[in-house]
């Protein structure tokens, strides 16, 4: 049947399917992690570090255990678990790995780190035994900044580690960097900054833990991305075999990247309520989530960009710090964001010559976690900037500018190592410039700008890799290697199928869009297509949803399961129509036919009933009943997204507060699955992406006190900070995915952070200001328009 | 801390008598003591919306009162508005404009704007817009929250609005 599949549109496949998971969720229906109620239930919280670095003298939980409710409080040393290790495969001089245990040990190192675990018959009475808990600390200081982490005396957040660097990775250092610097015509120098930030899923974290004495099993239930990893975790932990632990997902409220990693909490809830033979559920409240939960995106790039006269960037050298706060996740350990960023930040441009030297610091703040884009939002508002100021300098607007760097020719081998697969660079760019042409929005910024107005226009160009399979994630010396994944399909008796994936969906529309791609491979009605994922039982193994790689990895193994299926059915249709196997194809509909005569026809139930209740009458090799098995990994270096961001802002005069006036996005993901879907994603991201150039940010004082708790003081745009958005789609298809798609789940939140930021710093290029770090605060806006402070100028002369 | 009270709450029109501590929340109550969990905790301050319920047909946030303060009030939940297989005129413009992904917040939405559009059955756009900045979304980013709330006045004012784009 569809073995030559392109990717073209069929029936399913570009059509805005209704969504299948809509019906529930919008009746109050769905079944979220703090929605199950099992009998006999118990409910867990954590005593928490109040100090951000300290050595543990004393955990005394006599009064916690004496609070009436309170059933069991175990601080470390009473679970006795293993600590959870995340490894890289380099050398020591460039990682240094450290040990997460699941509660303090010894030492804790930051505020809101777990200390012990309290368990009560409701959630009311887990607070009132946390607040009897007494914690005795010899604090010790807190390690807040880069320079404090940095520094020669600095107290050591890990003493195994030699400093606070744990990664230092200098990735590239290509011949004819320091000469292209020389022969240079124009070279921009720029510091930017980025605050750390929350993903921020409404759903916070939690899970529900309970032991089956018969089955001698523990199953845990968690909103978590990724459940083969928690159970592997959790095993290991508390030295079971794998076999021991079930995970299982229910509806996620979603996750962002914030729970692709496994949480120390997931694994002492499970040890709890294995030791107490009762189940034990732990949600986290929202403070927990804002100062404990991982964090994401405080990162400092040092950056120095050669150019010619016309415009041409020669060379690019780059020295970037995280600050991955106190732990290493599991399993993308604390290289997740300098790596990322070291491999990818050439981004969409041609770059002959590149240096890039990346570190991790360790701080005593909470731990880092993927974030939508990771890195990417950074390194793409370091790129973005540095051609608006090159145009700036050289007299190019800023499309021309990008027009004479951006990679045109396919496949694209890069400075980095890696090869693009073809984008639509120059044409997204290209398509939203006139956009906003066509709508007046140039005129608008002249007018305004004679009125007294202040209106900026900003793009940002970027790409996105979203099929990482194994080989990609390999060239990352990850010890744990993600990449592949599994679906296993099978029909029954009525020609309906039930498919798996090792994805989780928590938000995605995974149930629609992977439903339509096997029922444009079987040909049947998407009704006739069920969706399981999320449970380590009856899932074989996956690696998860993150990176974008559900449709592209997840929907590959899917499509290609469903196709295998299809050939099965074939085979067994040939034989009873007594024709060779060449003679027919699906026929689109739920049926087999053949090709010399297409009224010769044998529906899938025909065929089911052959295969499950009369196998006799099968063909002698093919086994009974009707299921397939697919594993999928991109090769190579994988598949890229593209986007352009074109963006119009305008500033109050009066409060430096900067609202968006225009929001179009014009995005390239491949084959669109589903556009209703993709356009979400779209939109959904570039709201993330606006709010961490905008808005959010967690902040630390010197003592190690994280400064948003709540929502009072972490700004989560609502929807009158959000406008709305135009989304336009350009179709490169992939030649590496079943599909034809890439991934779309990020590129929304790396796209706006740099656009917006142009923006803003194209209205206030006439103070001589320009603004680097983001969240961009108003108070920088109105004392640039004001012209009162002129201290922080961009690192060029302007 | 104990000491619970016997109180009477009317839910979706249905009388419920419970046994609470004066301490839980609306919220808790109706999640755990009714069962109805289509109400969501998102952040126990009232800032996020996840818990809004209707009291007496105005939008309200169940985390930010007691259950036992909730007595002598009609009180509605999502599971008041429609069942999946007969969803109310407004829970099937979110799902036709897309105005959810990952379905947390929608219950909230769902309930602040049914007290929305029983206040103001005309709303223009950006009327809408300031009423759902009441909730906090992190996957849509409004815009198609805002769409479905504006085409549910059109269809309640029978006023003509394009079909959207998707089938089935």
């Amino acid at each position: 049947m569809n073995a030559e599949f392109d990717g073209r549109r069929g029936r399913w496949i570009g059509a805005p399917v209704r969504r299948r998971e809509d019906p529930r969720l919008v009746t109050g229906r769905g079944r979220f992690l703090d929605d199950i109620h099992l009998p006999g239930l118990l409910h867990a919280g954590f005593v928490r570090a109040t100090v951000a670095h300290g050595r543990l003298r004393e955990i005394d939980l006599t009064a916690v255990r004496e609070v009436e409710g309170v059933v069991a409080a175990y601080s470390a040393d009473d679970l006795e678990l293993g600590d959870i290790v995340a490894l890289l495969e380099r050398p020591p001089e460039e990682f240094t790995p450290t040990t997460m245990p699941i509660l303090a040990r010894d030492k804790v190192r930051f505020v809101g780190e777990p200390v012990a675990i309290v368990v009560a018959k409701d959630p009311y009475a887990v607070e009132d035994g946390i607040e009897a808990a007494r914690v005795h600390y010899d604090v010790l200081d807190a390690v807040v900044t880069e320079e404090a982490a940095l520094a020669p005396d600095a107290p050591l957040v890990h003493e195994e580690a030699a400093s606070n660097v744990l990664l230092d990775v200098t990735s590239f250092d290509t011949p004819g960097v320091d000469e292209a610097f020389e022969d240079s015509d124009c070279v921009i120098e720029l510091v930017t900054t980025s605050a750390r930030q929350n993903a921020l899923p409404l759903e916070t974290r939690g899970a529900i833990a309970s032991w089956d004495d018969r089955d001698e099993q523990l199953l845990v239930q968690t909103c978590t991305q990724v459940p083969h990893q928690v159970r592997t975790v959790v095993a290991r932990s508390m030295r079971v075999p794998e076999q021991s632990v079930r995970v299982t997902v229910p509806d996620m409220g979603g996750g962002f990247g914030q729970k692709c990693v496994v949480g120390r909490e997931e694994v002492a809830v499970a040890a709890a309520a294995k030791r107490l033979g009762r189940p034990v559920k732990w949600i986290e409240d929202r403070r927990d989530a804002l100062t404990a939960g991982f964090l994401a995106r405080e990162q400092r790039y040092r950056t120095r960009a050669a150019f010619t006269a016309e415009g041409r960037l020669i060379a690019l050298d780059a020295d970037i710090v995280c600050d991955m706060g106190a732990y290493s996740c599991y399993p993308f350990t604390v290289g997740i964001e300098p790596l990322m960023a070291a491999a990818e930040m050439p981004s969409v441009y041609r770059i002959p010559a590149y240096r890039v030297r990346a570190r991790a610091i360790t701080s005593t703040k909470a731990p880092t976690a993927p974030y939508r884009g990771v890195s990417r939002p950074q390194y793409v508002m370091v790129m973005e900037r540095i051609m608006d100021l090159a145009g700036r300098r050289l007299g190019l607007d800023p499309v021309e500018i990008r027009r004479r760097n951006l990679i045109t020719e396919f496949p694209y081998h890069g400075v980095n190592n890696v090869t693009y697969d073809p984008g639509s660079y120059l044409e997204s760019l290209e398509l939203g410039e006139k956009i906003l042409r066509d709508e007046g929005w140039y005129e608008l910024r002249e007018q305004a700008a004679a009125e007294g107005r202040h209106i900026g226009i900003g793009y940002s160009c970027f790409s996105e890799r979203t099929g990482y399979g194994s080989e990609a994630f390999a060239k990352r010396k990850m010890s744990v290697v993600p990449g592949f994944d599994l679906s296993e399909i099978r029909m029954d008796l009525t020609g309906s199928v039930v498919v798996t994936s090792g994805t989780m969906n928590h938000g995605q529309s995974h149930e629609t869009t992977f439903a339509q791609l096997v029922a444009e491979r079987l040909g049947i009605d998407i009704a006739k297509v069920k969706l399981r994922q999320g449970d380590t039982e009856r899932i074989p193994y996956g690696w998860g949803t993150f990176a974008s790689r559900s449709v592209t990895i997840g929907g590959s193994a899917v499509a290609t399961a469903a196709t295998r299926l299809g050939e099965q059915l074939c085979v067994i249709a040939a034989h009873l129509l007594g024709t060779r196997v060449e003679n027919v194809e699906l026929d689109g509909d739920g049926g087999v036919i053949r090709l010399d005569d297409p009224a010769q026809r044998m529906t899938f139930e025909e065929l089911a009933d052959v295969a499950y209740l009369r196998s006799h009458l099968l063909p002698k090799e093919t086994p009974p009943t009707l299921t397939a098995t697919a594993a999928f990994d991109v090769p190579g270096d994988g598949t890229f997204s593209n986007a352009t961001h074109a963006v119009v802002v305008e500033a109050d005069p009066g409060t430096g507060g900067v609202r968006i006036l225009r929001y179009a996005c014009v995005e390239d993901c491949g084959v669109v699955i589903n556009p209703q879907v993709v356009d979400g994603q779209a939109r959904g991201g570039i709201a993330q992406g606006i709010a961490g150039a905008l808005f959010e940010e967690v902040g630390y004082a010197e003592n190690g006190e994280p400064s948003a708790a709540s929502f009072i003081d972490y700004l989560v745009p609502t929807a009158a900070e959000i406008p709305d958005i135009s989304v336009d789609h350009l179709e490169t298809p992939c030649a590496f995915t079943e599909s034809g798609a890439k991934g779309a789940g990020e590129g929304g939140t790396i796209g706006a952070p740099a656009a917006v930021l142009n923006a803003v710093n194209d209205l206030l290029w006439h103070t001589g200001v320009q603004l680097e770090s983001t969240p961009i605060h108003p108070e920088s806006v109105l004392t640039a328009l004001t012209g009162a402070d002129r201290t922080e100028k961009a690192g060029t002369p302007v | 801390m104990s000491g619970k009270h016997l109180i009477v709450l009317n839910v979706n029109g249905e009388e419920h008598e419970l046994l609470v501590e004066p301490r839980w929340t609306l919220l808790d109550v109706l999640r755990h003591q009714v069962e109805l969990t289509g109400t969501h905790v998102g952040c126990e301050h009232g800032v996020c919306g996840a818990c809004t319920i209707l009291l007496d047909e105005e939008p309200a946030r169940a985390c930010l009162m007691f259950a036992v303060q909730a007595e002598g009030y009609a009180i509605r939940t999502v599971e008041s508005l429609g069942t999946p297989a007969e969803p109310s005129d407004l829970q099937q413009e979110f799902s036709a404009r897309h105005g959810l992904q990952c379905g947390f917040c929608t219950p909230g939405f769902l309930m602040l704007a049914e007290g929305f559009l029983a206040q103001q059955p005309a709303p223009s756009r950006e009327e809408i817009r300031e009423a759902v900045s009441a909730n906090l979304c992190r996957c849509t980013g409004y815009q198609t929250i805002v769409d479905a709330i504006e085409a549910t006045a059109r269809r309640r004012a029978d006023r003509p609005d394009p079909e959207p784009e998707a089938v089935r």
